[in-house]
């Protein structure tokens, strides 16, 4: 129990707050120097790839998760006890002040910072009066005795340090709460191709452990148009400049359809979800047929952007002809004069735009049951037959099986980023609230002033006035002095 | 919106002026140091404490105010240290002027805010710190610490120019919303007076050293050459702990705007990227700092020392994160 006891106290005292705070920076920093699984999945999956011996140590260690890591909620759950140790009892301690009045004054007031006296023979009784209605006018908390007027300001000074660190702990649950109750979800949509709000539609979509997935809202939207434009010439050339995506959106199936562009610090927001524009790119448009002229294969791919270019790989799968058949390769939209660094685009808008494709004959490898990613070619049991470049319109017709590949055209396409956080709104206030308890705490001066009379030895009385400051702001003596001048004594002596 | 070059190209001009100017005012507030008056001997904090701190007067017409004090020179003569400081601080403010002149000149060529990229930041973040000073030397004589703010406001023109220039462009799409001026406009005065805060806190860390010095009777050794021309430590302090207290909610506010404008732009109102968790490891630290000096056995050095590790954070997520480090705010222009 004694240990007990002694554990607590450790906790709540400011030193092993201060050693908590020192440690939640010192544990925030490797998730600024290694790649995040929160934030960048592929970037971690290299860099376990790069560094095979001590990649799965630093995984084991929370490396890679840093933030959602044990060692680090340990020390932020223990920071927020320590907080609370120390909050509540002052707290309780506040209401105490708040409802009660200021101590005595002391006996010997010229042992305070700032202190006046004079006299005069004006009377005790009637100067104490005076001053404690003239104090309270000034917003003081006045307390009077026969020969002392006590006054306390400033209160709002600890109401401010008590909301702020409230404020912190619910600004805490609040992260937690939206984690459980929220998911996020990643889906990529071409230009005339729709998006139903389910499941099986996300390319990714993670929600946390209270989310249902079968709870998602029955929205749907097409992309109608995607329009990007890139600066040209001068040192930035090729920067983004604009992008956005017309969407024809229904926010529940039986609802009217309605006309939505979503920009980029501009989302969609409705049904308790928002719609983020996070990515875009170029699908290219293929039209593949058998020797007899017969559609086998019609649609836009979506190849993925490789540079600032927008140069873009990717795969089309033909399961359906003996031996089956693959195509990979890039898509550029400004196509380079020269080909010595291989395929790669000069320009990120489609000014020009190309094919770079090899086509494989074989076992795409689909019957595997393993999972296979869209954008790969598993070329294992493959061969090569041919490699081409083609320009809009041109047809390749491949060797040796007849068939032809034409390259049609191409779409683009926008990542839409869809989540859900119910507690953003608690988080929000919370942070309000904290910057309004911040201010108080560290603006508002806590002052105390004190009026003593006393009887002179040569007759009338020594009026003496002090003040004391609970903090360090500036002007004490000011207020002090202008507090002196609303003592009302006749002049004399 | 096209850019406008002239006014461009006017906007470089005043940026170079801002840098002579300033070199000016560094060389004159040298002066003044090397020649400004010396306190014969360094007296300490307590020492002064018991001689001004308390007020005796016999009414309150004659009350002093017992106000920190920033003044170094006791009879406040009108020697050439004190010349050379008047020259240093007039200096100050046109470099400061044309430097404002340079942003907004830098602004209007492209017709939006001017803070889009790390050439751009970096002279707001020097008009901010020169501001600030200048606007803190209006209530106080601060001549002493104007080497010590035109010296890190040179540096960071210096390598603006050189290192981070970005030619006046259009703004990539993520940055084209009014958090923008919000968040970076708060951020930006939060690094220019954490910047003052940094120079008081070095300041005082120095003065302290030579105090301590001579409290244990021993010479006051090589920090004394400073200590001796600034004011006295406890004030430095005081001082330094008046900026970093008027600032942080301040910069609670200007992490808060970032966090609302993420929740807009990427999904999330916290995400850590690199530059969200070293914005929270400055605040973290400086938050450290308010309470050591509230707390026995940390404040003074200890509590100085974590406001410069405060102030090291933010300079690590100026410099490294946004050059070197691949996160969601890499708008450096580089």
């Amino acid at each position: 129990m004694e240990t007990l006891r002694w554990l607590w106290r450790q906790l709540t005292s400011m030193r092993i707050a201060l050693i908590l705070l020192f440690l939640l920076a010192l544990a925030s920093v490797p998730g600024s120097i290694f790649p995040q699984r929160g934030t960048s999945p592929l970037r971690v999956n290299e860099f376990l790839k790069d560094n095979p011996t001590s990649g799965p140590i630093l995984d084991r260690l929370y490396m890679f998760d840093v933030f959602a890591s044990p060692w680090f909620a340990s020390i932020y759950l223990l920071l927020f006890i320590s907080l609370m140790g120390c909050v509540l009892p002052r707290a309780v301690e506040h209401y105490k002040e708040m409802r009660g009045l200021p101590p005595e004054a002391p006996r010997n007031l010229s042992r305070l910072p700032v202190h006046l006296q004079w006299n005069s023979n004006s009377a005790a009784d009637q100067v104490i009066k005076e001053t404690q209605i003239a104090w309270s006018k000034r917003g003081w908390r006045v307390r009077t005795g026969d020969d002392w007027v006590s006054a306390e300001k400033g209160y709002s000074r600890e109401t401010g340090n008590l909301l702020f660190h409230l404020s912190l702990l619910v600004l805490l649950i609040a992260v937690g709460v939206g984690g459980i109750a929220g998911f996020r979800g990643n889906v990529i949509v071409r230009e005339g191709s729709g998006f139903a709000n389910n499941v099986t539609q996300y390319d990714t979509f993670t929600s946390g452990r209270s989310y249902s997935a079968d709870k998602l809202p029955p929205i749907s939207f097409k992309l109608e148009n995607f329009i990007s434009s890139f600066q040209r010439g001068g040192q930035q050339n090729g920067a983004p400049r604009e992008f956005y995506a017309d969407l024809l959106v229904k926010d529940d199936p039986s609802a009217e359809p309605r006309e939505f562009r979503v920009e980029v610090n501009h989302p969609l927001r409705t049904a308790g979800i928002t719609v983020y524009l996070v990515g875009h790119g170029y699908a290219p448009e293929f039209t593949i047929r058998d020797a007899t002229g017969n559609v086998l294969w019609q649609d836009a791919a979506v190849f993925l952007p490789q540079d600032a270019g927008f140069t873009s790989s990717g795969v089309v799968k033909i399961p359906d002809t003996v031996p089956q058949l693959g195509l990979q390769g890039y898509f550029l939209p400004t196509v380079s004069a020269d080909f010595s660094n291989g395929p790669i685009s000069e320009f990120p808008a489609a000014d020009d735009p190309g094919v770079y494709i090899s086509a494989w004959q074989g076992d795409l490898g689909l019957d595997s049951g393993m999972p296979q990613s869209v954008y790969r070619l598993d070329t294992k049991n493959m061969e090569r037959i041919g490699i081409e470049e083609l320009a809009p319109g041109e047809t390749w017709t491949l060797p040796n099986s007849g068939m032809t590949v034409e390259f049609t055209g191409y779409r683009q396409w926008a990542t839409f980023a869809i989540t859900r956080d119910p507690a953003k709104g608690w988080a929000l206030g919370a942070a309000i609230s904290s910057i309004v308890g911040l201010s108080l705490s560290l603006l508002i001066p806590r002052r105390r002033a004190w009026l003593r009379v006393t009887p002179a030895a040569g007759g009338g009385n020594l009026f003496e006035v002090a003040g004391l400051s609970k903090t360090e702001a500036p002007g004490l003596a000011d207020e002090i002095s202008h507090l002196a001048n609303l003592v009302n004594t006749k002049k004399e002596n | 919106m096209t850019v406008n070059e002239t006014l461009a190209q006017a906007s470089n001009a005043m940026v170079y002026g801002a840098i002579t100017v300033f070199t000016g005012s560094m060389v004159a507030f040298s002066i003044s140091l090397a020649k400004g008056r010396r306190l014969e001997a360094l007296e300490t904090s307590a020492q002064r404490t018991t001689a001004s701190h308390q007020v005796r007067m016999g009414s309150t017409e004659t009350l002093i105010k017992p106000a920190v004090s920033t003044s170094v020179s006791v009879d406040g003569g009108r020697g050439e240290g004190r010349r050379a400081g008047n020259i240093g601080m007039a200096l100050t403010w046109l470099g400061t002027i044309l430097l404002g002149l340079a942003i907004t000149f830098r602004g209007l060529s492209v017709g939006r805010w001017p803070l889009g990229n790390m050439y751009e930041f970096s002279l707001a973040a020097g008009f901010a710190v020169s501001l600030v000073y200048c606007v803190m030397s209006l209530t106080r004589d601060l001549r002493w610490l104007g080497l010590f703010i035109t010296i890190p406001v040179l540096l960071n023109l210096g390598s603006a120019i050189t290192v981070l220039y970005a030619e006046s462009a259009q703004l990539v799409p993520a940055l084209n919303s009014y958090w923008l001026l919000i968040h970076v406009a708060a951020a930006t005065v939060c690094i220019g007076a954490f910047t003052v805060g940094a120079a008081l806190s070095g300041l005082y860390l120095v003065a302290q050293a030579a105090e301590d010095r001579v409290t244990n009777g021993l010479a006051p050794g090589r920090s004394a050459a400073i200590a001796q021309r600034v004011p006295a430590a406890d004030r430095l302090d005081l001082l330094a702990y008046r900026i970093h207290a008027f600032m942080f909610p301040i910069w609670t506010f200007a992490v808060i705007a970032g966090a609302i404008w993420a929740e807009a732009a990427w999904g999330r109102y916290w995400g850590w990227d690199p530059k969200e968790t070293w914005a929270f490891i400055t605040w973290v630290f400086y938050a450290a700092y308010l309470h050591a000096r509230a707390t026995v056995g940390w404040r003074g050095r200890k509590a100085a020392y974590i406001a410069l590790a405060g102030y090291g954070a933010i300079i690590f997520n100026y410099f490294i994160v946004n050059i070197y480090v691949q996160g969601l705010h890499s708008y450096s222009g580089l």
